[in-house]
């Protein structure tokens, strides 16, 4: 299979990006600037992310497509309003997670986004427990743009006036250069920020004009260091199928109100709501500037393993080592000492709160 | 030609070597910090201990990944820069002069034979990089 190429693709070369392959496709680690001024950008300022590489499913045609959707998700459909978006998982039987999502709510019918590496089979799994009654179109007439910063509603009303009255977790409709596109108040970096769904076409001018406006681009490196700061998970690092929601310390993304009902999953997740899980997410903060990376040991004080790093890295805002990983149940209390073995030695770390930097959103909805 | 110029010389590894005497001054290259990227960890050889020749002696890590160091000759060390361990951006900013890693009191001046010059490198860091 050929790597496949973003509408963007052309700009990241014109503004120095390190290309690497992600997902089958051609993406920007980092730009000239590098990872650490990348970062602090976003955090100071704004930054810009092609994330035309995820999946936008959009779901329509039926009366009763709210109910058959809550059978597969546990999400609250029914009380969703149109606009407003959620987080939630596509679960296998055993309640493991097979992709983190989020939920949008749309004039006739629903818009998931859907990680990359997952967005196929995703559409088969959704498709086939829906028996085919309703269309999906998982769009690949669409790029995805993130912006995300402080700075991005003063950026993005420049280009797109009137955006800056979103809500947190809400999108609408807007108009550029006389085109329909669907923009979403949310994001992945602890920001406060935007997803911008947009034509091919339109995308590379829409990203000049918004560098026009002060924000610059970053590549996958900042992203991935800006989410582990925010305490976000990674598909495939920190969420697995053999992860449920619960011990990945998401269950506030699953509302009281579908406990008791049925939906992929349901039984091993009312199971482990009621007797609890034997391994949690938790943060992890290394005593020393040691990094722990993703399947580092983790191992209590008498040097027995205790569970497993998945995500590590430096976190340039919080100028510290930060990592996450997963610890037997009785061990993840905040200020727990633990050790990773990394290269041979046993480091010291805590487990601490997460996330590791304070969110910055706007105001809107707490129940991200 | 300068005769009292030191000698550098290069490793595939992409460590650079400054032999005085038998005392030898090794770092990591300019290349070698530009495919890294932002450096944010450094890990140096304990002074006193014994190094062998195309060994580990050392560990830097970028945001992405950690990549170890390798000593481009045998030697006890003598000497490392704290500087580095306290501020490892320092690597990416100079490299070549201050930011150096470990001096080595050197073993077996033929050891140098086998590395590279500096327009040896070059070459080599180009075609190894296309």
């Amino acid at each position: 299979m050929s790597i496949k190429k973003t509408s963007l693709n052309n700009l990241h070369i014109k503004y120095g990006a390190k290309l690497v392959e992600f997902a089958g496709y051609q993406m920007p680690i980092q730009y000239k600037d590098g990872i650490i001024q990348e970062h602090k950008y976003t955090r100071s300022h704004s930054g810009i992310f092609d994330v035309s590489h995820m999946g936008q499913l959009f779901i329509s045609g039926g009366d009763d497509l709210t109910n058959d959707l809550e059978k597969i998700f546990p999400a609250d459909l029914k009380k969703l309003k149109t606009n407003q978006s959620k987080y939630s998982f596509l679960m296998n039987n055993k309640g493991g997670i097979q992709d983190d999502l989020i939920i949008t709510k749309t004039s006739d019918g629903f818009l998931i986004i859907l990680n990359a590496a997952c967005k196929y089979n995703d559409y088969e799994v959704i498709k086939s427990k829906l028996d085919n009654q309703y269309k999906l179109n998982l769009d690949d007439s669409l790029s995805l743009i993130a912006l995300q910063g402080p700075e991005a509603k003063n950026v993005l009303n420049k280009v797109i006036p009137g955006c800056d009255s979103l809500k947190f977790m809400n999108g609408n409709n807007y108009v550029y250069k006389n085109e329909k596109v669907y923009i979403t108040r949310s994001g992945y970096t602890g920001e406060d920020g935007f997803e911008i769904s947009i034509k091919h076409s339109d995308a590379e001018i829409f990203v000049e004009s918004l560098i026009e406006n002060g924000s610059k681009l970053i590549g996958l490196g900042a992203r991935d260091t800006l989410r582990l700061e925010a305490g976000l998970c990674l598909y495939g690092n920190d969420l697995d199928n053999d992860t449920s929601p619960i011990e990945a310390n998401l269950k506030w993304a699953i509302p009281k109100s579908r406990i008791e009902t049925e939906f992929v999953g349901s039984e091993v997740l009312k199971n482990q709501f009621q007797s609890g899980v034997k391994k949690l997410r938790v943060g992890i903060k290394p005593d020393s500037k040691v990094i722990a990376r993703g399947n580092t040991k983790i191992y209590n004080d008498k040097n027995q393993e205790i569970g497993k790093v998945t995500s590590g890295t430096f976190g340039p805002s919080v100028e510290h080592p930060i990592a996450m990983g997963y610890v037997d149940n009785s061990y993840s209390t905040v200020n727990t000492k633990i050790f990773l073995e990394v290269r041979g030695k046993k480091i010291p770390a805590n487990i601490c709160n997460l996330p590791f930097y304070k969110k910055n959103y706007v105001n809107g909805e707490i129940n991200v | 030609m300068g005769k009292l110029m030191s000698e550098v010389k290069y490793s595939k590894e992409h460590e650079w070597i400054k032999l005085d005497g038998e005392e030898a001054t090794i770092g990591i290259t300019k290349h070698a910090t530009e495919m890294l990227g932002d450096i944010v960890f450094a890990e140096l050889p304990e002074k006193g201990s014994n190094v062998d020749k195309d060994g580990t002696a050392g560990v830097v890590e970028s945001t992405k990944a950690a990549s170890d160091v390798y000593t481009p000759v045998s030697g006890e060390v003598i000497d490392t820069n704290q500087m580095i361990v306290d501020d490892p951006s320092k690597i990416n900013e100079d490299p070549e002069e201050s930011a150096w890693f470990f001096k080595l009191k050197i073993k077996d001046k033929s050891e140098m034979d086998s590395l590279m010059s500096k327009e040896e490198y070059e070459k080599f860091a180009k075609e190894t990089s296309a």
